[in-house]
């Protein structure tokens, strides 16, 4: 199977239809369903039974960011990785050269953000 | 042709709630079991109706949205966790063709061949739910919970992504059918990718976010983790999407490295009958790994955030970068591309 057209998708939006069709009546139903009760403490957040204080919009440690920008730069070169893989046994040698080569470059990368210490999370 | 995929749509769509609803049986079964206890016995014979009854209780429950939490997307975060776990079921193979009444009916929605591309991108949107529900209950623990959850998971995709590229080397094809179709018999991948199949298991325990990396919802730091503040099916959704993730997780492992619906003997058998050993086949092997992950999370105690990422980043990745080289390389030397 190696060509693939826009009917072969169609099925997909029959299983999002299904999908969707189920998580709206769902949170539509349960909408109406069960009891009702406000109160201006029961309303606030819960914090393990303090008080709550302030609001969650605050910013947290750069860290996560780190792993999240560094998380899109490594999945793109990973998927650069896969149409090579497909078509890993026509390219035989050339394309094994080839992809030697884009993963010492990978690894290059890994280990300068290793050594300048980007994923230290005790420090 | 539509009414058929329709049909064929909606059988698995209730496959997978089932088999959702008696995971969560299942899993208190299981830690009852480990732990020697009985677990639940109350509701009909063995506690078998237990999970009918949490369902409605869910059901019945308040449908509450905090005072400071941004309504809309409180709503739509276990709404988008929800549908995309019911959206990967769609390139699922579930066995060989079946003839009914006349007609050939392939036992999968939706056949393209980038289908394992297809299951790494809806797994991905996952994590918007995750994100989204718990930045936008506005409570602390629930927004350090979704924090930590998206991150551990984009973290350990990584590794799971290269892993999948060693299988594809091997079959030459993105397409779920063709990757199942050559592993005939017993010709299973597991037995020439053992390490890839332990990366791809760590990785997805992470990306299930299941114990041992349970970071995101560790009680006793974050009281429930992301969805501290959900409740009625709110809080159902995101639970249900966790076991549905859960059956397909183990179906995709089944399918990468177990042989999805090949078992050894099957020559012996054609036509519906092979369809249908095919399906039990493929079942049998969902519900161990099903067990597997359940076990493992009965067993193991729970990582350190730090140890967590030392483990994605840096054993994970560079095992799995040598792993695929090194597949690359005895491929090479098999087929002599050397000698020439």
């Amino acid at each position: 199977m190696t060509n693939s057209s826009y009917s072969d998708y169609f099925p997909i939006l029959i299983q999002a239809g299904v999908a969707l069709g189920f998580v709206l009546a769902v949170l539509w139903v349960t909408h109406f369903l069960g009891p009702r009760l406000k109160s201006k403490v029961k309303n606030s957040n819960w914090e393990c039974g303090i008080e709550s204080d302030g609001n969650a919009r605050f910013p947290v440690s750069i860290r996560y960011f780190m792993a999240a920008i560094l998380f899109v730069l490594f999945d793109v070169e990973v998927i650069f990785f896969y149409p090579y893989a497909v078509n890993f046994k026509e390219l035989e040698l050339e394309g094994l050269y080839a992809v030697i080569l884009f993963v010492a470059f990978f690894l290059t990368g890994f280990f300068y953000v290793l050594k300048k210490g980007a994923l230290e999370w005790e420090k | 042709m539509i009414l058929e995929k329709l049909i064929l749509a909606t059988i698995i769509f209730g496959i997978s709630l089932f088999i959702a609803m008696y995971a969560t049986y299942l899993e208190r079964k299981v830690a009852a079991w480990l732990q020697d206890r009985v677990g639940p016995d109350r509701a009909g014979p063995y506690g078998l109706l237990q999970p009918l009854a949490d369902g409605a209780k869910m059901f019945l429950k308040e449908d509450f949205i905090p005072t400071n939490a941004d309504k809309w997307l409180f709503i739509m975060g276990p709404g988008i966790a929800m549908f995309t776990a019911l959206m990967t079921s769609a390139i699922i193979p579930w066995g060989t063709d079946l003839v009914l009444f006349g007609r050939t009916i392939a036992l999968q929605v939706a056949d393209f061949n980038i289908g394992i591309l297809y299951i790494m991108g809806v797994l991905s949107i996952g994590v918007y739910g995750i994100m989204i529900g718990g930045w936008a209950s506005n409570n602390k623990y629930s927004l350090f919970g979704a924090i930590r959850a998206s991150s551990q998971m984009i973290s350990y995709e990584l590794a799971m992504g290269i892993t999948v590229i060693t299988i594809v080397m091997m079959t030459g094809s993105l397409s779920l059918r063709d990757i199942t179709n050559a592993q005939h018999g017993m010709n299973w991948n597991v037995f020439y990718q053992p390490l890839a199949f332990i990366v791809f298991l760590i990785c997805s325990l992470a990306e299930l976010n299941r114990a041992p990396f349970d970071m995101a919802e560790c009680e006793s730091e974050l009281i429930g983790g992301y969805h501290t503040e959900y409740g009625s099916m709110k809080l159902g959704f995101y639970l249900f999407a966790e076991y549905i993730s859960m059956f397909i997780s183990s179906a995709i492992i089944s399918i990468l490295f177990f042989g999805g619906y090949n078992f050894p003997g099957m020559d012996a058998f054609s036509g519906n009958v092979l369809a249908i050993l095919g399906v039990a086949a493929l079942f049998m092997k969902i519900v161990f790994f099903i067990f597997v992950i359940m076990w493992i999370r009965w067993t193991l105690p729970r990582f350190r955030y730090d140890q967590l990422m030392h483990l994605g980043w840096k054993s994970l990745i560079p095992i799995s970068l040598i792993n695929m080289l090194i597949t690359g390389l005895v491929i090479a030397f098999k087929n002599g591309w050397f000698n020439s």
